[in-house]
């Protein structure tokens, strides 16, 4: 469960209003999508959840923790599949895995049961044990997954996850966040792309230029709106088509 | 912090790149650059010592009983350039003498005849050519001397009222450590170039994988993974220290010790406290490159700071080869300065002062644990990571 009010962030001394007092919540067994144009302040958003970046004024809570007192509570609650992948070439893509689930504290056991659980999950087996160096970009994905995932938090944080993968790997990836989703957890992911929200979110949180455009779920949009399909919606919604198609 | 140690270990030992220049070329550069500098030096100034010198006159008819007594000694008479001031400056030949049409006229009268050394000294090489030919005619002008007082019925000794001698006390391992005296230098530089690409690696390595983001989102406080980034590049630079040390002993058995009448003072037990001294700079050194990389957005830009950080471990060697003073309490104290002049002590084979030891051992780590502290707040910098963008 993620709250956010009136989250402000100024980048440049104040010159850009990179996030302009965001508000949004997500619910635990829902897929909540941050819809929006490249450069609509979606990543910054997500950064301040995930404790990157301190907000200026706003205030957040996960699981009723809030990031900026408690940033070590707050990374421990969450999973996080940030928008640089950042794999080790030199590792296989198991150790990896095991380096996060070290860092996360947990046992060796508990290690190799999880990588286990991915690795039919995702499908890694043909590449689990080889050097990410060479990896494809569906590959690379899986691993970041894993590796984000690993001590099963209850929160999940995707930036721009289907980005650069092909529509076999995509389709694979969204029937994975919708068993998350299955399991009671919290998913949150930003997109610029239509037919992802469309076809994945519960919730819809349309954020151009730092602000809130409109949120809600995907009839409710059409109806808010008056158009036939989304991405009509959304180009009334956010004023107009620019960085749509990019 | 210990999973951030292992995983940089195991993966910059994965790196060829840093295993050879760690480990392989590291330790292996000093001793080798030693024994071939000392070796060459050696021979150099033996065939300049025992080959015949050849020596180009000028108006060596106005001294025929000079001249032949520089034969008598082995000097090697030859005919002098037709322009012996330009003969010299284009290094055509090293040194010329000249005898002036007037040296007859004033030896007949007993006065001081004028003789001339045609040199350029700046050109380090003429040195020793200069001095055999200062000392062959300096022998010739005091036989001389004291037949003319004889044949006047004078005691030549009156002349020398001081009866000059100096008396070395210096042993063969001092002169020795004189030799040595860059050997400090080639241990610290080890325990820089040993840490050098781990810590870019570490940290503007891991910035330009974009690793760095997806790293610090874990549950653990940052300073704790520079912590252990800290460790892993440490512990390679004291692994190029331990394998420098070792190199460095055997390299000894390979010197021409015994030609220069030296004795060096670097067996395993003085190696072991070398290590001892210079452990806490491996973590200085750390430190301040994992400082310097952090700010550098790429790998490559993080490489081109390290060229300068070389020449740190540089200036305390550079200050003690331009004021060659006695060792001084204060100078255990300063960091860097305190290695160079106890590894000297050392190999000279004086005795250990403890006191001193621990200054050193003591002031160093505690300029390490701040710079240490210093790279772990630059972690807790929000900025610190996307500056990359």
């Amino acid at each position: 469960m993620i709250e956010v009010q009136e989250l402000v962030k100024t980048f440049n001394k104040g010159k850009v209003r990179a996030v302009d007092g965001v508000s949004f919540s997500a619910k635990d067994g829902q897929i909540t999508g941050l819809l929006g144009p490249n450069g609509a302040g979606k990543t910054t958003t997500l950064r301040m959840l995930y404790t990157l970046l301190p907000p200026e004024t706003g205030r957040m809570t996960i699981d009723g923790i809030n990031p900026t007192n408690d940033s070590v509570g707050v990374k421990r609650a969450i999973g996080v599949v940030p928008d640089s992948r950042g794999l080790y070439d030199r590792l296989t893509a198991k150790e990896n895995i095991a380096y996060f689930g070290r860092l996360h504290g947990l046992s060796q056991s508990r290690i190799d049961q999880q990588i286990q659980k991915f690795c039919d999950v995702l499908d890694m087996h043909d590449f689990i044990d080889r050097k990410t160096n060479g990896f494809s970009q569906g590959q690379r994905v899986k691993v970041a997954i894993a590796r984000a995932l690993i001590h099963d938090p209850k929160t999940v944080l995707l930036d721009e996850p289907t980005n650069g993968l092909d529509v076999m790997t995509t389709r694979a990836l969204r029937e994975f966040l919708r068993g998350l989703k299955a399991e009671g957890r919290c998913v949150v992911l930003s997109t610029h792309i239509m037919q992802e929200v469309a076809a994945l979110c519960d919730h819809i949180v349309i954020i151009a230029k730092g602000k809130v455009a409109a949120q809600g779920s995907a009839a409710q949009l059409l109806a808010k709106s008056g158009r036939d399909t989304l991405e009509d919606a959304f180009v009334q919604l956010i004023g107009s088509d620019e960085g749509l198609l990019s | 912090m210990i999973a951030v140690w292992l995983k940089e270990v195991i993966d910059n030992l994965r790196d060829r790149r840093v295993v050879l220049s760690t480990l392989v070329f590291g330790p292996l550069f000093g001793p080798a650059l030693l024994v071939a500098m000392l070796s060459f030096a050696e021979k150099q100034t033996a065939e300049r010592l025992e080959s015949a010198l050849e020596l180009p006159v000028v108006g060596a008819e106005h001294a025929p009983n000079l001249i032949g007594y520089l034969e008598r000694q082995g000097v090697i008479i030859k005919e002098a350039p037709e322009d012996p001031e330009a003969a010299i400056k284009s290094e055509a030949e090293e040194v010329i003498l000249r005898i002036p049409a007037d040296f007859a006229e004033h030896w007949e009268a007993g006065r001081s005849a004028p003789i001339e050394i045609l040199a350029d000294q700046s050109r380090r090489y003429s040195g020793t050519t200069i001095s055999r030919l200062r000392g062959y005619l300096g022998s010739y002008g005091r036989t001389i001397g004291q037949l003319r007082l004889i044949m006047r019925g004078v005691d030549p000794t009156l002349t020398r009222p001081l009866n000059i001698q100096t008396v070395d006390l210096s042993t063969p391992e001092a002169r020795g450590g004189m030799v040595l005296s860059f050997l400090p230098y080639f241990i610290l530089i080890m325990v820089f170039v040993g840490s050098m690409h781990m810590a870019t690696d570490t940290t503007a390595g891991e910035r330009e994988r974009k690793s760095l983001e997806p790293l610090l989102i874990n549950p653990l406080p940052r300073w704790q993974i520079m912590a252990g980034k800290l460790a892993a590049t440490t512990t390679f630079g004291l692994a190029t220290l331990v394998l420098g040390l070792v190199a460095f002993v055997f390299a000894m058995g390979f010197l021409p010790l015994d030609n220069m009448n030296m004795a060096l003072n670097l067996d395993f037990k003085v190696a072991a406290w070398v290590f001892v001294m210079t452990a806490p700079a491996a973590l200085l050194a750390a430190a301040l490159l994992t400082i310097l990389a952090s700010f550098a957005k790429t790998y490559r830009e993080a490489q081109s700071y390290m060229g300068m950080v070389v020449l740190v471990p540089m200036l305390p060697s550079i200050y003690i080869l331009i004021n060659p003073t006695k060792a001084e309490q204060w100078m255990a104290m300063v960091p860097l300065l305190s290695q160079n002049v106890l590894i000297l002590e050392l190999v000279r084979g004086e005795p250990i002062n403890f006191v001193w030891v621990g200054l050193c051992v003591g002031t160093t780590t505690l300029l390490a644990g701040v710079l240490a502290t210093i790279a772990g707040t630059l972690y807790s910098r929000p900025n610190l990571i996307f500056t990359s963008d």
